[in-house]
Order: structure tokens, then C-alpha cells, then sequence
């Protein structure tokens, strides 16, 4: 079969689409936006008419696929690890309802937060689920669970967690592929009340999950993804999971690793073979990237037992992903490294682009609340964090999307005045609009400002769910007319802007200003579409 | 044959395009790759590095140990300097001279040069002098990776002919200025290999 150079991330895609799916939704978040976006970028995705969609957020993607699971068909639903915290009701609820069409759930969770607010692991999640998780431990395997997963979640009419991390996600192997499959005709559900989480029907659904718990089990017992390799050295067995297992061959180069591994890829984690492994071995190693799970799966809670080595024995470190020298470390094999970095190497944090329309909303900010001092403002999370740092030193609070103007009237009820909240505009649709009625409703005092740069730009410039809606949906909620007020971001038009935003501080209710600039990157890129066309047309 | 490779400099700069040409080369070349990659935050203007491994074995890990770098090859003369603890004792650094200065403690010239020249085997050149000769600016990234093409162990036909395969989309013209960048960067690295 054809062979292909794909990211982690775009091997889930194209298995995906090899899979037979009907249907991909996802909010984008790094280190998992490459997955959709492949597919909505694919033209054989297009040619299959499968439906490759933004959304406004991780719940709304995850219920569409639920919807279209429960017509029958395979869905897909992608986001990062804090995604989940967000789909999170429908995805804990999903389990009770259980699957029509197979339907995935991929999480990628960013260890060392290269990209992100923390480093939650989202194993966690599918345990407490209890549903089967996935955990690939390289881009083939990514691949290959895409069609297994769905099997999987058919087979037992369940949804399944592929979960990847940061590395997998961006790191490009060879993938070879498997003939492409037909995608389901729409089926309803057999029994047309197994979607009705009365309580009724939700005690009979659940004490269908608890039953299947050890059909789980015995799936993942016999997963080709989990395998025990015997060793010669017993005073030593390895757990590896997903990634880890690349680190520990890496360092035995030639082969023939001395001790027993277990590699798991499939959980729950496959209790006879964990045994097997106890049982025999004087000590184990438990290596896993994220939290450790399974290390505190075999420590239980007094660890009586033999010694076991990972994150909570200081073995390995508690927090950060693994690598290659870390695992080195972690078997007693020190790696020489005989280079420094020399100290005159600066640190160079990213910032935002030149020209940017943050940067002139933040000088107009910076100057309308100086009169009041410092600490009122409540950010959120987008290209507009990095005024968080130097030389812009703006905000005063990052949190989860939407945060920004719950928090600032919270800090409003307590007596804060003025109290700002700085939101982008895609995280306003995302997880905004909710906290701005609760201040309509309660006629708090603060001021929002929407930074309207027409995109999603921390994430690579997919569409904003807010495009040409923004005044509207204030309106809508009941913000007055006169206090909606746009602003176009320039340095020339500072003084004008001064003045608006000074007013709106000033005001004793709800206002909202919308600097509205389109961010320059996408407008770069628009531009040079553009060109491209035209010359296409003069050649033609 | 193994070459571990880390490609380094600042968001924008096009690593990732060396990467694919090599990429594209080595897959070409019947070689196993793996190539992790930086995206999201950092590529705001902020440091990035790409781990690319090539073999005619199966490779294990996405990331190259500490110490196991054969070749840094940087765009940018304060990144080559941010991998060293990366590099093998025989190992190349071979990096553009021409600065990318957007922060306030940028360390001054003289200063990463002596640093640079104290490594036993390194290339330093400005490739944007040399991208400008050979047509424009754009094709810096390229006349690095010419510079790296003699250290990469692979045939220098398969990089002509990965270049063609991937800016042919865009053109004749294009392919022929990258050819060009490709090909003044070689015979600096050539000088200096022998
Ligand atoms: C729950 C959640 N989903 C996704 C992300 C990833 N993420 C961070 S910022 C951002 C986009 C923000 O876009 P916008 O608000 O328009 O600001 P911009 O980057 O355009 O300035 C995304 C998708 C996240 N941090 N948390
Ligand atoms: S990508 Fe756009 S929004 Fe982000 S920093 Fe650059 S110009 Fe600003």
C-alpha cells in the first residue's frame, strides 16, 4: 500500500478518512489543530463528502458528533487536553448514552505546555469515563487506531479516547496505509430511548458500561497495541506507555533490551499481563508521558508491595515529557553531555507579529486605565496573551477561554472599578457570550473589549465563529446601543480611540468597545491568494 | 547510515522547508525519517528547532538525545548556539551569520562569532548575501541547507530533484532561484569540508 510522510496529527486524519468517516468536528487548539485541518485541506475528504468542520467550541463539536453517531455514522471529534474540559459533560455523558455510528474521541495533551495552561492528562478522563483509550506510540499506530477504534466503539456501541501528546502530534514518520473503507448508510439506533438520560433509562445504560467493564478489559488483554516482551534481567520490568516506548528503544540502539517490557498502547490497563510482569520482576519502572496512571494503578495506596520507579519516586520527574535522556537517567545510564550553551544566548519568547492590532489596542488601554493603576485587567487566551509580557505588560489574568469577563465582573461585584475584560473574538463566541449576559443581566459594571482581528490567529487563522456577528450578539443580549462602540486600531488613530475608551471606563454598567482590525498574517495571506489568482488568470 | 540533524532559528524563518526538502530527499533516497517539528506559540516570532533523523535503519525516538546531533543547522547565529548540548564531539555547526535581532538583550557579533569559532568544525556565512546574489532574499533557507548538503550523506541529485518536486507548484522561475541558492551554498560547505 502507499506509503505517506504525515505528522501523528495528520496520520489520525488520514485514517480517518481511510476509516470511513463520515463526519470530523473540532474546535482548533494546539497540539491538535493539524488533525482537522488536514481534512478539511484534503481533496479526497471533499470527493467522500465528508463533512470537516470548525466549530464554535469543544461541546458543540462534540455533540454534533454525537448526532451523528447516533444517526448511524462514523464521527471523529478532536481537541486539546483543556478542550475536554469544555466538551466534558457531553463527553462523561456520552459514555452512559453509548454509540450508534462508531465515534472517537481524540484528545492531545500537551505535556511541558508548550502551548497551553497545564499539563493535564487526559487518561484521567477516559477512566473516569470508563471507556477503552487508545494511546499510540507512534504515527503508524496513530493510524492504525483510527480504523481499530472505530471497530472498537461499534463493537460495543461505545465511544472511544484516542489520546496523543505533543510530540506524536508534530513529529512526521512514514505511514503506510490500508484499502479505504466505505463510510455507514444512516442507521438509527436500535433502541430509539438508549439517547434519553432519564434516570430511568440512564440506570439501565450505566449498568450496561459497568458490564462491559471487563469485556473492555479482555479487548485490551489481547490488543496487538499491548504486548510483554520477555527479558533475561528480572530484577528490572518496564511499563511503557504510548510515546515512552520509543524512548526506551532508542536507548538499548542494537536490540535486546535486558529487561522484561510491557508495552501498553490500549487500556484499561491489561491486568494479567501487568501481573505477569509484577510477578516475575524484583522492581518495575513504570514509564508513561503525562501523569502517572499507571504508576499509581500498581502502587495502590500504601505501595507494600515491591518497589516501583516513575514520577512519584523522584525517579523521573513529576512534571515535563519524557525524552530520550530522561529515560536514560531513569536506568542508571548518564548521558555525557560536554557542551554548554554559552551565556550570552538570550531568550527569545515569542511575541506578537509587527504591526499587529493587538499591540495599538493594548497602547490605548495602557493609557485610558493608567489614571486608575495598575491590576484590573482580566485577559483571556489567544495571539492577545502575549500582552502579558514586556514591553506591553498589559493584563493581569489568563485563565480558561471565556474567564476574562466572568472574572472581571466578579472582581466588579467586589467593588473593582473599573474592571476590564480583554477577550479575541473567536474566544468571545467560544465561551463568552454566556458571561457577558449574566452581566447584562445583573447590570454589572465593566468594560469588554472584543479584540476583532476577524480570526482565530493563535491557532493558524481558521475562521472566527464571530465573523460580522459581534455587535449583534451584544445587542441581542442587551448590551445598549450607545455603548457598543467600534474602534479601528491604528497608531494614527490613537487619540480618537483615547477618548473612547477613557468614556466606557468611566460608564457604571455594562459597555463593550470592539477594536476591529483584521490580524496581519491572515491579511498577508489573503493577499497573496489573491495575487495567485490573478496570475492564474492572466496565464489562462 | 544515521544522521541526526537540528534545524534551528526564529518563527517565519523556514526551517520547516529545509525540513521538507530533506524530508522529501531522504524518503526518496529509501531512508527511514522522523522529523519533530514546533508549532503553535513559538512560531510567534520566538525560538524554534526542528528534530529531523534520518537512517537506513528504523528510528526510534522523534527526538535526538542529548549529545547524539550530528549537524545543527541554523538560519540564525544566536539559535545554532541554543542546541550545543545537542551536538556529538565530531559534530557540525553550520549556521547564516545574518541576525535576527527582536529582542532587547541580543548579544553583539563579535561575540557570537568568537563563540562560533570556537566549535572544531563549523560554517559561518551570510546567507542572505548570498540569497540576495542569487536572486532574492526569500531563498536564505535554501542556501543553508546547500551549505549542509556535503554532511548529509545524501545524493545531492535527490535534493536537486526534491526542490523541483516541491516549489514546482509554483513555478519554473522559482525552482531555478532555489537550484541557484542551493547550489552557491554547496560550494561553501564543499571549501570547508575538505
Ligand atoms: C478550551 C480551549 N480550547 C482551545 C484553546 C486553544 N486556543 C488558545 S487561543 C485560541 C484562539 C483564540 O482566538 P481569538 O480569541 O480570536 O484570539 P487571536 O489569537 O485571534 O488574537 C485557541 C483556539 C484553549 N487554550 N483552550
Ligand atoms: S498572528 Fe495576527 S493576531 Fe497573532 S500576533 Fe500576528 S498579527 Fe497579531
Amino acid at each position: 500500500m502507499q506509503k505517506l510522510l504525515l505528522l501523528g496529527d495528520e496520520a489520525i486524519a488520514q485514517g480517518a478518512i481511510d476509516a470511513g468517516l463520515s463526519g470530523i468536528y473540532a474546535y482548533p487548539g494546539t497540539p491538535s489543530t493539524e488533525i482537522t485541518q488536514y481534512v478539511i485541506s484534503s481533496k479526497e475528504a471533499r470527493e467522500k463528502n465528508i463533512k470537516a468542520t470548525w466549530t464554535t467550541n469543544e461541546k458543540t463539536s462534540a455533540e454534533a458528533a454525537l448526532g451523528m453517531s447516533y444517526a448511524g455514522k462514523r464521527a471523529m471529534v478532536c481537541m486539546k487536553h483543556v478542550g475536554l474540559n469544555v466538551a466534558a459533560d457531553a463527553f462523561i455523558n456520552s459514555s452512559i448514552t453509548g454509540a450508534n455510528g462508531g465515534i472517537l474521541f481524540v484528545v492531545a495533551d500537551d505535556p511541558s505546555m508548550h502551548s497551553s495552561q497545564n499539563e493535564q492528562d487526559s487518561r484521567f478522563y477516559g477512566k473516569f469515563a470508563m471507556i477503552p483509550i487508545l494511546e499510540p506510540s507512534d504515527q503508524q499506530e496513530a493510524y492504525d487506531m483510527v480504523h481499530y477504534g472505530f471497530d472498537l466503539s461499534e463493537k460495543f456501541g461505545i465511544p472511544v479516547m484516542l489520546r496523543i501528546t505533543t510530540r506524536l502530534a508534530h513529529s512526521r514518520a512514514g505511514v503506510t496505509r490500508k484499502l479505504p473503507r466505505q463510510q455507514n448508510e444512516i442507521k438509527l439506533p436500535a433502541n430509539l430511548k438508549q439517547f434519553i438520560l432519564l434516570p430511568s433509562i440512564a440506570r439501565k445504560q450505566y449498568k450496561g458500561l459497568l458490564n462491559n467493564q471487563r469485556h473492555f478489559l479482555n479487548e485490551a488483554e489481547s490488543s496487538d497495541f499491548n504486548h510483554f516482551r520477555d527479558g533475561k534481567d528480572k530484577t528490572m520490568g518496564i511499563i511503557t506507555c504510548g510515546l515512552a516506548y520509543n524512548y526506551l528503544l532508542e536507548n538499548f540502539p542494537d536490540g535486546g533490551i535486558p529487561y522484561p517490557v510491557l508495552k501498553i498502547s490500549q487500556y484499561p490497563a491489561p491486568e494479567k499481563l501487568v501481573e505477569k510482569l509484577y510477578n516475575e520482576c524484583d522492581s518495575v519502572l513504570v514509564l508513561e508521558e503525562g501523569y502517572p496512571l499507571v504508576e499509581e494503578l500498581l502502587r495502590g495506596l500504601l505501595n507494600n508491595g515491591k518497589t516501583i520507579k516513575g514520577r512519584l519516586d523522584g525517579t523521573i520527574p513529576r512534571d515535563g515529557e519524557l525524552n530520550p535522556g530522561i529515560v536514560a537517567t531513569a536506568l542508571g545510564s548518564e548521558m555525557a553531555v560536554s557542551r554548554q550553551v554559552p551565556a550570552i544566548v538570550a531568550n527569545r519568547p515569542p511575541s506578537l507579529c509587527k504591526g499587529c492590532s493587538h499591540i495599538d489596542s493594548y497602547s490605548v488601554l495602557n493609557e485610558a486605565i493608567a489614571q486608575y493603576g495598575k491590576g484590573r485587567v482580566f485577559a483571556d487566551i489567544g495571539c492577545y496573551t502575549l500582552g502579558a509580557l514586556a514591553p506591553y505588560n498589559a493584563i493581569n489574568t489568563c485563565v480558561d477561554m471565556g474567564a476574562s469577563i466572568t472574572m472581571a465582573k466578579g472582581a466588579s461585584d467586589a467593588g473593582l472599578r473599573p474592571a476590564v475584560a480583554v477577550i479575541g473574538d473567536s474566544t468571545f463566541t467560544h465561551s463568552g457570550i454566556t458571561g457577558l449576559l449574566d452581566a447584562v443581566n445583573e447590570k454589572s459594571s465593566i468594560t469588554v473589549i472584543i479584540l476583532d482581528n476577524s480570526t482565530t490567529a493563535m491557532t493558524g487563522g481558521q475562521p472566527s465563529a464571530a465573523f460580522a456577528k459581534i455587535e449583534d450578539i451584544c445587542k441581542g443580549l442587551g448590551v445598549e446601543d450607545e455603548h457598543i462602540r467600534i474602534i479601528k486600531p491604528l497608531n494614527k488613530r490613537h487619540e480618537e480611540n483615547l477618548d473612547v475608551l477613557k468614556e466606557e471606563l468611566a460608564y457604571e454598567g455594562v459597555s463593550v468597545v470592539i477594536p476591529r482590525r483584521e490580524c496581519i498574517q491572515t491579511l498577508n495571506k489573503r493577499m497573496r491568494d489573491k495575487q495567485k489568482l490573478k496570475e492564474k488568470r492572466v496565464d489562462a | 547510515m544515521k544522521k541526526d540533524i537540528i534545524l534551528a532559528g526564529v518563527g517565519g524563518q523556514g526551517i520547516l522547508s529545509i525540513a521538507a526538502v530533506i524530508g522529501y530527499a531522504a524518503v526518496q533516497s529509501g531512508l527511514y525519517l522522523k522529523q519533530a517539528e514546533v508549532h503553535g506559540m513559538s512560531q510567534r516570532g520566538g525560538d524554534v528547532q526542528s528534530n529531523l533523523r534520518l537512517s537506513d535503519k528504523p528510528i526510534a525516538s522523534d527526538l535526538i538525545p542529548l549529545g547524539k546531533a550530528d549537524i545543527i543547522l541554523s538560519v540564525e547565529p544566536m539559535e545554532s548556539l541554543r542546541y550545543l548540548p545537542w551536538l556529538n564531539e565530531k559534530g557540525w555547526l553550520i549556521t547564516s551569520t545574518q541576525p535576527f535581532n527582536n529582542i532587547p538583550d541580543y548579544p553583539s557579533m563579535d561575540d557570537l562569532i568568537t563563540e562560533i569559532e570556537k566549535l572544531p568544525y563549523h560554517i559561518a556565512l551570510d546567507a542572505d548575501l548570498m540569497a540576495r546574489e542569487a536572486g532574492s532574499l526569500k531563498v536564505a533557507n535554501i542556501v543553508m541547507l546547500g551549505a549542509a548538503s556535503p554532511f548529509l550523506d545524501l545524493d545531492y541529485d535527490q535534493l536537486k530533484k526534491a526542490i523541483a518536486f516541491l516549489f514546482g507548484k509554483k513555478g519554473d522561475e522559482i525552482v531555478e532561484l532555489n537550484l541557484k541558492a542551493l547550489e552557491a551554498g554547496r560550494n561553501v560547505g564543499l571549501k570547508n569540508a575538505n
